[in-house]
């Protein structure tokens, strides 16, 4: 037996440990439809891989896990949505200050996806930017500056997006 | 507004944004259930009611592995399952139903003997074979810790046979409460003397003074 399975917490309290910020990154990444789906899918794979995991750094672990399920579900959306004549209209708004907080998740969705995945980690799952790194598989440093520069991208699209609706 | 309030007030509703919403319990139930259809189940544990308070009852695929009085932590005797079975420990209520019934009519005193498959890997050598040989000794029925070393193979051992007895991890099911010590008096029990006195008195083994 390895250090890192005999360090491993009973699945159980892992689960536990780990389920809000893994819903909440999911929340922003999918949406809250689907969320729950993609939630149980994390669970289950992390349940199969689990004997094997690094002990050591289990958010990270888990992080890794959910994130790979959002990119699989954004995949699959893709494939199954059909073209359409009308894009559907956007919420008018003078500002994104009047949007709520779900919206402003979904208008993240045309964010580069490392973007979107660094916010998500940031501000849904509310890790800290070593783990956001870990889970990115960067540095430290570079998972803050992809939360700054998600920020500042995200607040540039809202405020163009926003003059455009006017 | 300026750029750093926007930025702080997009924060917000970035973090606002996920909260509320239904909790994913039942996500997380039918987890355990596709856990067990897929054979990733290693350990099924649930906490049963009963007279002499909320027991953990654990099971593997083998059998029943695992019975917890309350004044075991909780947490040490599930870490210990992660540690000595496998870290695939879960919760799963539904797993555990055939061990509730059968404990539910034991203390309802309908059932006299437990038909529950029991793995028994937490014990090895003569402790193995002490526990093995306690499941021959009939509802109301008591011995001696010396009986028990001789049918455990090694008359002398009644030392051995107590700490047998002391490190059953299924009680209840595996009677170690029937093991006395010479000349009536009741001997220790893991789940607490007024334990075991209870279950010997619903079996009929002892009268109420």
């Amino acid at each position: 037996m390895s250090e890192a399975q005999a360090q491993l917490p009973p699945f159980q309290a892992f689960l536990e440990q780990h389920r809000g910020p893994v819903l909440g990154f999911l929340r922003a990444m999918v949406g809250p439809d689907d969320a729950d789906d993609c939630f149980q899918e994390t669970f289950l794979a992390a349940l199969r891989a689990y004997p094997s995991a690094d002990g050591r750094n289990l958010r990270a672990w888990v992080m890794t896990i959910a994130r790979n399920k959002a990119i699989d579900h954004a995949r699959a959306r893709a494939r199954r949505a059909t073209p359409v004549a009308d894009p559907p209209d956007r919420p008018v708004s003078d500002s994104y200050d009047g949007l709520g907080g779900g919206e402003v998740w979904a208008r993240a969705a045309e964010l580069a996806n490392g973007q979107r995945a660094a916010l998500a980690l940031r501000f849904a799952a509310d890790l800290p930017y070593r783990d956001i790194g870990a889970t990115l598989g960067t540095s430290e440093a570079a998972a803050r500056r992809r939360v700054h520069d998600g920020l500042e991208a995200l607040r540039e699209h809202l405020a163009t997006t926003s003059k455009e609706d006017q | 507004m300026n750029a750093s309030t926007s930025t702080d007030a997009l924060e917000r509703q970035l973090r606002e944004g996920v909260r509320g919403g239904d909790d994913p319990a039942t996500a997380i139930a039918a987890l355990a259930n596709r856990a067990a259809a897929d054979g990733l189940l290693d350990v099924a544990y649930a906490t049963v009611d009963t007279p002499v308070g909320s027991v953990l009852a654990a099971t593997t695929r083998r059998g029943l592995v695992r019975v917890a009085y309350p004044r075991e932590s909780m947490d040490e005797v599930l870490t210990e399952l992660a540690r000595e079975v496998s870290p695939r420990v879960l919760e799963s209520p539904s797993e555990l139903d055939p061990v509730r019934r059968e404990l539910e009519e034991y203390f309802e005193q309908r059932r006299r003997e437990f038909d529950l498959a029991i793995d028994w890997r937490l014990s090895q050598g003569f402790r193995r074979r002490a526990l093995e040989s306690l499941t021959g000794i009939p509802y109301g029925g008591t011995i001696t810790y010396k009986e028990l070393a001789g049918r455990a193979g090694s008359p002398r051992a009644h030392r051995a046979a107590g700490s047998a007895c002391g490190s059953n991890p299924i009680p209840i099911v595996v009677p170690c409460h029937r093991v006395v010590r010479v000349g009536g008096e009741l001997g220790g029990y893991g789940g607490g003397p007024e334990v075991k006195e209870f279950l010997l008195e619903l079996e009929g083994a002892i009268r109420k003074e």
